[in-house]
């Protein structure tokens, strides 16, 4: 399926991009964004390395809990609670990611950690979700010949497993990440930095050109790592999977 | 040696056995087909040996070990397993799937490449086209080939099929079971084969276990349950042509007249017909000093012929090797209407002779049902 979807998906972005960036350069210059941006490069390129940093960070914390906790509920004994967690999990999801990060400061105070720590927990569902359905993905038969052959449970998740199920579990990943980089603005609440200095600030002057220069990098950030994470599966995801019927239906 | 003592398996929440003190054993080297109708324990059976499942009660040993005794992980390396649903790893390349074990084993790179291609080779395969393809561009039968190579590739002692032909065309099939049979006199590899194919299980099998919900019913040689079936479950599923099955497991030289009268081509036609009559012979076979078999005359063309018996043969096209079983020998027989068929050894030497009465000679030489003989039938019309 997916090779025919990210071709859609792939032109569709495109295309908002396109849209995006004519209605941007047209609303911009209006509200004197471009002028904004000439004369204070070096404050939202540092803004935005720290918004990088913060997404970057998170994700990866959430990629290094999410994955081995999404396997380990498909593991034995742990079957058994993974629906229950996984609906517990759902409803978290639910409180708005402003008053993840509210609960976050409670605990925490302020600064980055606190910014990063929520990031990290509002990441967290969509990756353990696609894991555990990856890995229930895969037809039963498969793994039954890995240990029929002799491979240790280890050698089952490594070699059969993961690469089976890598496409749902990058899916997974990959809307995680771009949903936090817009997350990642409201990090500026906690004093975590990153662009939601200038988006707030703006919205705290009524200044659109403070605002724009924050909003603007922030969406073209998430674009980028959207493709980047196209691009990986591409290269990664095993041309096995790949079914032809499903590039001929596009 | 794989050897199984009143094993018994019943899975959770299951009322009834889906193995019932089973015992068997299967001589090392040798193959031990399973058959029996859908559902009736084979697979359970197959996957108590490797430990993917686990034994209820009774013991199954390999060799002198206890299978409980071993690390299933080690024991699983020594044991080529052809699951049912074939399993192919879909992420993998059909190179990749056959060096799974191989890899697992750190063999190195050239080894495995060597290995992998020898065995697609084996398979029927061509190397070069099927290498890297992946299994969803195979066919559900090519697939199957591919599996069977991946169970074989680290040559394990003993082999767990489970109906690996399945997925295969007939003639296909009959090609990778003459093949495998050929490899296995070779490599003698202790085998517990499934199939649901009785002739299959004739062919392949030194003993056959015949089972029917989780007992076994009969277990021995093809040769034992064709003769001697056990019951009437038995001689059911061996089916009411048994007495031609059999003649798969004869050979040709197991039942041709050695040494069939002939002549020789440069013998005079007359004399040879003379002879004919007083023998009271309509046919005759012709060979060359060297024992060749040059083809057959018949009374009528000798008949008033000045000249040698060369002049007159007619070619025979009905020969067999002496190994040819008897089903192909009977087919060939039927198919042209001389009733015989004549058997001559890679040279073309003449060897044997074959017609319906030495095929009944031996067929019926251990199969005794009561009604035996008719006696001499003639074609004369009614008798008074
Ligand atoms: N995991 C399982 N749990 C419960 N019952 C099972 C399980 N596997 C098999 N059975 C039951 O055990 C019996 C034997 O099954 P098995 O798979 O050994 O049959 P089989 O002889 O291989 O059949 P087939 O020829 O269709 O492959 C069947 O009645 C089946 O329903
Ligand atoms: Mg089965």
């Amino acid at each position: 399926m997916h090779s025919a979807q990210s071709d859609r998906s792939g032109r569709f972005w495109v295309l908002v991009a396109v849209v995006f960036a004519f209605a941007a350069g047209a609303f911009a210059e209006h509200q004197g964004f471009l002028s904004f941006a000439m004369e204070h490069p070096r404050d939202i390129f540092r803004l935005l390395g720290q918004h990088l940093q913060l997404v970057l960070t998170s994700s990866a914390i959430a990629i290094a809990v999410g994955v081995p906790l999404g396997t380990l509920l498909t593991r034995g004994f742990m079957r058994r609670y993974r629906d229950w967690i996984l609906n517990l999990l759902g409803i978290c999801q639910t409180v708005p990611s402003l008053a993840v990060i509210a609960i976050a400061m409670v605990y925490m105070g302020i600064g980055k950690q606190t910014a990063i720590f929520a990031l990290v927990i509002y990441s967290l569902l969509p990756i353990i979700r696609n894991t555990v359905a990856g890995l229930a993905s895969i037809d039963p038969v498969v793994l039954d010949a890995g240990r029929g052959m002799g491979m240790t449970p280890w050698q089952v998740l490594l070699r059969v497993e993961y690469p089976n199920a890598l496409y749902i579990i990058l899916t997974g990943i990959r809307t995680s990440t771009v949903i936090n980089v817009g997350t990642a603005a409201l990090s500026f609440l906690v004093g975590g930095g990153g662009l939601g200095d200038l988006i707030f600030t703006g919205i705290a002057m009524v200044d659109p050109a403070y605002m724009l220069a924050g909003a603007v990098p922030t969406a073209a950030l998430a674009i980028a790592l959207n493709w980047v994470f196209g691009q990986l599966e591409k290269r990664i995801i095993s041309p096995g999977l790949v079914y032809e019927h499903h590039t001929t239906a596009a | 040696m794989i050897r199984l003592e009143r094993v018994t398996k019943i899975y959770p929440g299951s009322a009834f056995p889906a193995v019932d003190s089973v015992s068997l054993e299967v001589a090392e080297g040798q193959i031990c087909m399973l058959i029996g109708s859908s559902g009736c324990g084979k697979t359970t059976i197959m996957r108590m040996i490797n430990r993917l499942t686990s034994i209820t009660s009774g013991t199954i040993h390999i060799g002198d070990q206890n299978v409980m005794d071993m690390d299933p992980i080690q024991l699983r390396r020594q044991i080529g397993y052809v699951i049912q649903q074939i399993g192919l790893f879909p992420h993998m390349t059909v190179y990749d799937n056959i060096a799974t074990v191989p890899k697992l084993l750190w063999w190195d790179k050239k080894r495995i490449a060597e290995r992998v291609d020898e065995l697609l080779d084996l398979v029927n395969l061509d190397p070069d086209t099927y290498r890297f393809r992946y299994p969803r561009e195979l066919s559900g039968g090519q697939a199957q080939r591919v599996g069977v190579a991946r169970a074989m590739a680290a040559d394990p002692p003993v082999m767990l099929m489970d109906e690996p032909f399945g997925a295969i065309d007939p003639i296909n099939r009959e090609v990778l079971q003459e093949e495998f049979l050929r490899i296995q006199a070779r490599l003698r590899k202790t085998i517990v084969f499934v199939t649901h194919d009785i002739d299959e299980a004739i062919k392949m099998g030194d003993k056959i276990a015949l089972l029917d919900a989780g007992r076994l019913i009969q277990f021995g040689s093809p040769e034992e349950l064709l003769t001697k079936p056990k019951n009437q479950f038995v001689k059911d599923f061996v089916g009411a042509d048994r007495t031609l099955k059999r003649l798969n497991l004869l050979r040709v030289k197991h039942a041709m007249l050695r040494n069939p009268v002939h002549c020789l081509e440069e013998d005079p036609s007359e004399k040879v017909a003379e002879k004919m009559i007083e023998q009271d012979m309509s046919y005759l076979l012709v060979t060359d000093r060297q024992g060749r078999l040059k083809g057959y005359v018949n009374l009528y063309d000798l008949r008033g012929h000045k000249g040698t018996v060369g002049d007159v043969v007619r070619p025979l096209s009905l020969t067999v090797k002496p190994d040819t079983n008897l089903k192909d020998a009977l087919s060939k027989m039927l198919s042209y209407d001389l009733g015989i068929v004549v058997a001559v050894d890679d040279a073309g030497r003449l060897q044997g002779f074959l017609n319906t009465r030495t095929l009944f000679s031996v067929v019926g030489e251990s199969y005794d049902e009561r009604g035996g003989h008719w006696g001499r039938i003639t074609a004369d019309g009614r008798i008074l």
